[in-house]
């Protein structure tokens, strides 16, 4: 096969088969190019984190598909305002925002179904389409799209380097399947990921501690082709230290847990760290606002993990978990399980108790039930935990995505030193920092490679028409 | 520090530890299943799942019969192999459904063999041919018209009524014990009239807005399958109306066989013959495109012959019917009865018996979504 993709002159290479690199794809193909798509997995496990994800932000007027409602520009925007902290590029953000709307009908004619908002999730109805079966259904939805289109696919096909010179693109050298080739393309598409499976690269920017973290998503994105094109002199966009993380269950696997790892019994909970102490107010606001904040709380604290202590009262208020809890008649057996001080996990749930006051418990809403002369405080459900068996859950921050990323402008057109390269384009989380640099925002990872990869595709292949 | 945290799992995810026999394992899955969610729009079985917490063998029993095997959810599944997890829900629920049948079926030990067997399912077919020429040898009636000429009506109801009252009655006691295990309450019309509904439409076998099965060609979605069984079911439920309509004709009205075409019994009859023909051979043709590993592999030998043995018996009467007159009545005549015969008698023992257990599954789900 190697034969073929390094004779080929290529229109449009496609580094990376996930969400957006595949919309590139398709839409360069679409506009008759030549594209030849290098995924760094192995076939089962292709489409990046892609195939990790659930659902799609999607502006629109009025009702549209699985959406109910209206979500209009201003307000989308300011949900990305709030969660960045104003960290993004106002006008590539509401570009995106503008042209989610069209990509929805576009993702629908090329095989992705949707369905109506998951339970547990009715809040994200109006704001987010869910995939049908999850990002693994849509990424399957679009390989069977561009093999249709006749688009090449090498799979195990890792980039080792980008070659620039003059401000363009010569080739690419790649190692598929052990053999290492040259691939030659008129125009190249970068949507190769983050780094957040390249544990020195974390470590190098967050310290030691990162060794301790769990990545969510594949084990493919090591970030080589970012590094390259970052040691080639292109331009960056994004804070090269910080990563996403939420606080996930401790026992998952190391790479590749995905959703079901996730905790959302965080707000019923006492918190611990490994010392039997309490950190940070597990009540400050319902769950999904406040599940991102705990990857970084549970990162700071001694080697990087934290349990949760909750009663028998509290065990079905949340989202059954994918590993059954530790359990335990008293509290100090619970310590004892969890391989923490019992005498002083009975300790710190005492002096919780004893804060705790009367009043009405509602899961469901802040119910400002809260500790009084606690600290840290607890500041909604605080309700004593009393009633047994006890229940602990081992928490670990999670990685999900890293900021740093290749800055792109309104045509996904990579630069260096302030100057578009010639014929390279990038989308995806290689890119998403230019727009989402701080924070999260459910199912805008997916906006922006849809958008990003569409536009990427379309000048690319508009370029070597 | 640790590098891997993988020691600290509980062991029922590991796969040395994945669940030994067919419920539990279906347990371990079905619990991955209820922390991702991401499944729920393709059928029953995951809002099924999203109401529980604790899943109990009769829960598993119960999901697996709802369960109709369309695939959408492995090809969608981040946890398929060669994830660790290896979550292959359409197997793991295949594997408890056929030994539910196994377990329910009356009496206990056929469904065994004719399940996995499809050598014995032939056998019963060959056994039910030879069953027929020896009656038709034995009992040549002095006249007759049509048919009757061959076996007279009293001997014909003298074989027929007793093979299928008596699947009728196993099957019965099956659903029962399903219903039993299942913890399943008194039925109302409306639970009945919403399974109706679904079976009518095959609605779990459409895959929701995905359209259709991922059976014949990969992850690709498709409604062949879901067609295909279509015929089959309303093939198989109009010959059944066409035996109903000369039933009633020659008992209440006195009008005994052979019927014109522009009859009851024919009017039924052709069209439903078509139609079970078609489907089952076109079930059969999809069942060798199809992954056996996503269903229950010890049982696709016993399977395939079922859906041939269905599609032989609509052919063997169409070409009975077309055959009307010549001299290869009484031949054809042994080999359409036989095949009748030997499809009702292992109906309660074949695959045959998922219709009734399908239903049963329905039912049991609408009791569940009730609020």
């Amino acid at each position: 096969m190697n034969g073929t993709l390094e004779s080929t002159l290529w229109d449009v290479i496609v580094v990376g088969g996930g969400n957006a690199g595949l919309c590139a794809a398709i839409e360069a193909a679409e506009a008759g190019a030549r594209v030849l798509v290098l995924e760094g997995a192995p076939e089962p496990y292709r489409g990046g984190n892609s195939r990790h994800t659930r659902n799609f932000r999607c502006k629109h007027e009025a009702p549209l598909s699985v959406l109910t409602g209206a979500y209009q520009e201003d307000e989308y925007f300011d949900d990305l305002i709030r969660v960045t902290g104003g960290k993004t590029d106002e006008a590539l953000a509401r570009m995106t925002i503008r042209t989610s709307e069209e990509c929805l009908p576009w993702m629908e004619r090329h095989g992705v179904a949707f369905q109506p908002s998951l339970s547990g999730t009715l809040s994200l109805s109006r704001t987010n389409a869910f995939f049908l079966g999850g990002g693994k259904a849509l990424v399957n939805a679009y390989y069977n799209t561009v093999e249709d289109l006749g688009v090449t696919v090498a799979y195990e096909a890792e980039v080792t380097h980008v070659a620039v010179e003059d401000g363009r693109v010569q080739g690419l050298d790649v190692t598929i399947g052990g053999q290492t080739a040259r691939v030659e393309a008129r125009a190249l598409v970068l949507a190769s990921g983050g780094f957040q499976a390249n544990l020195d690269w974390l470590a190098s920017a967050w310290g030691e501690a990162a060794r301790n973290f769990l990545i969510r998503g594949t084990p493919y994105n090591r970030g080589a082709v970012l590094r390259d094109m970052l040691d080639q002199g292109a331009d960056s966009v994004g804070d090269p230290t910080q990563c996403h993380a939420v606080a996930i269950d401790g026992r998952a696997p190391k790479f590749d847990g995905g959703i079901a790892t996730r905790l959302d019994c965080v707000p019923f909970s006492v918190v611990v760290n490994r010392n039997g102490e309490r950190f940070y107010d597990e009540g400050e606001d319902v769950w999904p606002k406040r599940y991102a904040i705990w990857g970084r709380l549970v990162a700071a604290q001694p080697e990087q993990v934290a349990y949760a202590i909750i009663d028998a009262s509290s065990l079905e208020l949340f989202m059954p978990s994918l590993y059954p809890p530790e359990r335990a008649d008293t509290i100090e057996g619970l310590g004892q399980r969890l391989g923490i001080s019992g005498p002083k996990l009975r300790e710190t749930v005492d002096a919780f108790n004893t804060a705790c006051r009367e009043g009405a418990f509602t899961p469901t809403e802040l119910d400002g039930l809260a500790t009084e002369g606690l600290d840290p405080p607890k500041t909604n459900w605080a309700r004593p935990i009393v009633e047994p068996p006890f229940y602990g859950y081992t928490l670990r921050p999670g990685v999900t995505f890293t900021y740093l990323g290749l800055k792109v402008d309104e045509t996904a057109r990579v630069s260096a030193g302030g100057a578009r390269l010639g014929n390279v384009w990038a989308a995806g989380e290689i890119m998403a920092g230019s727009i989402l640099g701080q924070g999260y925002l459910a199912g805008f990872g997916m906006t922006i490679g849809t958008v990003f990869g569409r536009i990427a595709g379309q000048e690319a292949a508009a370029h070597v028409a | 520090m640790s590098l891997d945290f993988r020691g600290e799992a509980p062991v029922a995810l590991s796969p040395e530890e994945r669940g030994q026999d067919a419920i539990e394992e279906a347990r371990r899955q079905v619990q991955i299943c209820n922390a991702c969610r991401y499944c729920e729009g393709y059928c029953s079985v995951f809002p099924a799942i999203t109401r529980e917490r604790a899943f109990a063998d009769g829960d598993i029993t119960q999901l697996a019969n709802l369960c109709h095997n369309c695939r959408g959810c492995y090809y969608a599944c981040q946890y398929a192999e060669p994830h660790d997890f290896a979550v292959n829900l359409p197997r793991a629920l295949a594997e408890v459904r056929s030994e539910s049948w196994e377990r329910f079926a009356w009496p206990r030990g056929l469904a065994g063999t004719f399940q996995r067997s499809g050598v014995a399912l032939a056998a019963a077919l060959v056994a039910g041919i030879a069953a027929l020429f020896l009656a038709l040898a034995a009992l040549a009636p002095a006249s007759g018209e049509g048919f009757y000429a061959y076996l007279s009506h009293a001997a014909m109801v003298a074989i027929f009524a007793p093979a299928f009252l008596f699947p009728v009655v196993a099957l019965g006691v099956g659903v029962r014990r399903y219903w039993h295990e299942t913890g399943g309450s008194p039925v109302r019309w409306a639970h009945l009239k919403e399974a109706a509904l679904d079976a009518g439409r095959l609605k779990n076998l459409s895959g929701g807005p995905a359209q259709g099965c991922n059976y014949e060609n990969g992850d690709r979605f498709g409604n062949a399958r879901r067609h295909a069984h279509q015929a089959v079911l309303w093939g198989f439920l109009l010959c059944f109306a066409s035996t109903s309509s000369g039933t009633v004709l020659h008992y209440v009205f006195d009008a005994p066989a052979p019927y014109p075409l522009w009859s009851l019994p024919k009017l039924f009859g052709v069209p439903g013959g078509v139609l079970l023909t078609v489907g089952a051979f076109a079930l059969a043709w999809l069942k060798t495109k199809a992954d056996p590993e996503l269903g229950a592999p010890s049982r696709w030998g016993g399977e395939m012959a079922f859906v041939l043995l269905l599609g032989l018996t609509g052919l063997s009467g169409l070409v009975l019917y077309a055959a009307t007159g010549t001299a290869l009545v009484p031949a054809l005549l042994a080999l359409h009865l036989g095949a009748v015969l030997a499809l009702f008698l292992t109906t309660p023992y074949s695959k045959m018996a998922h219709g009734a257990y399908r239903f049963a599954a329905l039912v049991r789900d609408a009791q569940g979504r009730a609020p």
